[in-house]
């Protein structure tokens, strides 16, 4: 590096500019917040979402699962999967007798445990894939597969 | 030729300050745990192809949990040891309270271990039950699924920790390293506490989420990896202190000016505004900058070095964890973080291929690189290991980062095979995921024998640390 550019400025760069461009994230996460409402339909968040979410969490379903995108790989994506197991027609009922058959046994298949949740429970979890499933996700996944 | 230099008249006592010897059991420990990563690490690539391999006992949620939960504890274990070992010399002066700094390693070793042990030994719904998860919810988030009680543990254990050290740099002197070094500690406590937010609005949780897990390992874990990488090269090139400082200074500021709103990479597809995609796409894009400019900053050190270290290994690991930083955290990450290729690639093996060889290259080397240089002297055998040692050493970093390297390649092509045939494809046409899987598993096996060489290569690692110098060498 040459010798005009001292110690000095180096630190001035690294001190102005990282305090520069952290209040420009935080403006930005200020401003985020403020637009999310719009998009993440928080008042369909009912008490049901609520337990859903906190089953989601305690099961640690993200260890398998990716939601959004966000998660482990090992198993599908669950953003969107009240759309892609039958939506409002369908999805609950699929649903429950999909909780209800795990683990399938199936030779050499990834395998999903039983979590023993109770009809309601179920219920609960999926009024939070539902609601997770409405989110305004700038048209993430690309397709119905997730 | 290495035998010639090492200081062997000082054996008995190498260290400056004897205080940085509470660095030992942190390093001991943060590789005992590394050796379990990699164990769950290799069941889980088993689990991927024969699917209900050991699906009972062991599910792949819970050996995932405990792989990188291993990590981050093996990590944390290291940058502990580092700075208790660099902040003393640094400050040239004793550590404050040595005695806080065993206490704590006692506590967060038992912290550590019992929640691992909660993990394998107890459903994590019962888990999250007996510690109060209905009080404070804070489980069952990726990375963050440590019982409430344990990340209170670590916040703790994170404060004395700070506060030993920061006493010490204050009664001592105040080098640009140790500045750098306590900047990036405290920066990781305090973006930690984002883990005790978690509202039912996932939208909101996992923006916030990111604070901690972005603003970790491309924010201030990167002020540490720096601040530790300075503090080697200056030890095993004798190059001069201010050169290596300015260096310092560039490579951080480029760090945190690309990468605190590179965190827009993760706001793509989160109910957020759509200029996220332009701000990370923008800033991401430059994260590799500071990575790059590592390696020139890494092997320039080395070549205008003043001294000729004989601790080889050492350099090697310098060099390597530049190197090695700059493909998985600057390369594999610039290939999916623009918004528009993200699209396609988000939650996909381009990521799992990216995290892999980022977080090996980055972190776990850096930490190895600093174990490297410190564990002879901490050792009482000098300034480096005997030659013997030192090619075993070496046998296992070449082993271990070649194995990396072949991981990620394999799990790059399952990537692209991935979108190839799930997500590029319109609704209707895409494969389903699983049936997609199934036709990865070609890949999967080829990573899983690629980590088989990997544990082949931690155990040449370890194997150096328990090789004496014969005594016909000396002669």
């Amino acid at each position: 590096m040459s010798e005009s550019f001292t110690k000095g400025m180096a630190r001035n760069i690294y001190y102005g500019g990282s305090v520069f461009f952290f209040l420009i994230f935080l403006a930005l996460t200020f401003h985020t917040t403020k637009v999310m409402p719009e998009r993440d339909h928080r008042e369909n968040l009912t008490e049901a979402v609520a337990r859903g979410k906190a089953l989601w969490e305690e099961n640690n379903c993200i260890g398998c699962h990716s939601l959004i995108g966000e998660g482990a790989y090992f198993a599908p994506e669950l953003g969107n999967v009240y759309q892609r197991r039958g939506g409002d027609a369908g999805f609950k009922g699929f649903f429950n007798g999909w909780m209800k058959a795990q683990p399938l046994n199936i030779p050499g298949r990834r395998q999903m445990p039983n979590f023993h949740l109770n009809d309601e429970e179920i219920d609960d979890l999926a009024e939070f894939l539902k609601w997770t499933s409405e989110m305004d996700t700038n048209a993430w996944p690309p397709n119905i597969e997730g | 030729m290495l035998g010639h230099q090492t200081l062997k008249g000082s054996a008995m006592n190498t260290l400056k300050y004897q205080s940085q010897a509470v660095a030992k059991p942190y390093f001991v420990f943060a590789m005992i745990l590394f050796a379990g990563q990699i164990l769950f690490g290799l069941l889980m690539g088993l689990q991927y192809v024969v699917g209900d391999f050991l699906a009972g006992p062991i599910p792949f949620n819970v050996a995932r949990m405990v792989h990188t939960n291993l990590l981050i504890v093996w990590l944390l274990f290291g940058f502990m040891g580092a700075a208790y070992y660099l902040v003393p010399e640094e400050a040239e002066t004793e550590l404050y309270s040595p005695k806080l700094a065993i206490v704590l390693f006692w506590v967060f070793a038992a912290a550590g271990t019992l929640t691992i042990l909660g993990y394998l030994f107890v459903p994590y719904s019962t888990l999250a039950h007996i510690t109060g998860n209905d009080i404070l919810p804070t489980m069952g988030r990726e990375f963050l699924e440590q019982p409430t009680i344990t990340k209170i543990g670590i916040v703790l254990v994170c404060l004395g920790f700070l506060f030993n050290l920061g006493m010490t740099i204050l009664k001592g002197r105040k080098t640009v390293i140790n500045l750098v070094l306590i900047t990036g500690l405290i920066g990781l406590a305090v973006f930690f506490l984002f883990a005790f937010y978690n509202p039912t609005n996932l939208a909101l949780d996992k923006y916030f989420w990111w604070f901690v897990v972005h603003l970790w390992v491309e924010g201030v874990w990167e002020l540490i990896m720096g601040a530790i990488l300075a503090y080697v090269l200056i030890k095993i090139t004798g190059v001069d202190r201010e050169v290596i400082e300015k260096w310092l200074y560039v490579i951080i500021a480029m760090a945190l000016i690309t990468g605190i709103l590179g965190t827009g990479h993760h706001f793509y597809w989160l109910t957020t505004p759509v200029y996220w995609q332009w701000v990370g796409s923008i800033f991401s894009a430059l994260e590799p900058l500071p990575f790059f400019a590592m390696v020139l900053y890494a092997f320039n050190m080395v070549n205008r070095r003043r001294r000729e270290h004989p601790n080889k290994a050492a350099t090697l690991w310098a060099l390597g964890t530049s190197v090695m930083a700059f493909l998985g955290a600057g390369v594999w990450g610039f290939l999916h973080t623009l918004a528009p290729v993200n699209y396609y690639t988000h939650g996909t093996q381009i990521t799992a291929a990216h995290g892999h060889m980022a977080f090996y290259g980055a972190y776990a080397m850096i930490v190895m690189t600093m174990i490297s240089y410190c564990m002879p002297k901490i050792r009482g055998i000098g300034e480096a290991n005997c030659n013997r040692a030192q090619v075993w050493e070496m046998w296992g970093f070449w082993l271990m980062t070649v194995a990396m390297v072949f991981i990620t390649l394999f799990l790059t092509g399952a990537g692209i095979l991935q979108v190839w045939l799930q997500r590029l494809p319109e609704s209707g046409e895409a494969l389903s995921f699983m049936a997609t899987q199934d036709k990865l598993s070609i890949f999967y096996w080829l990573r899983e024998i690629a980590g088989v060489f990997f544990f082949i290569g931690l155990i040449a690692y370890f194997r150096s640390f328990f090789i004496k110098e014969k005594v016909e060498a000396q002669t």
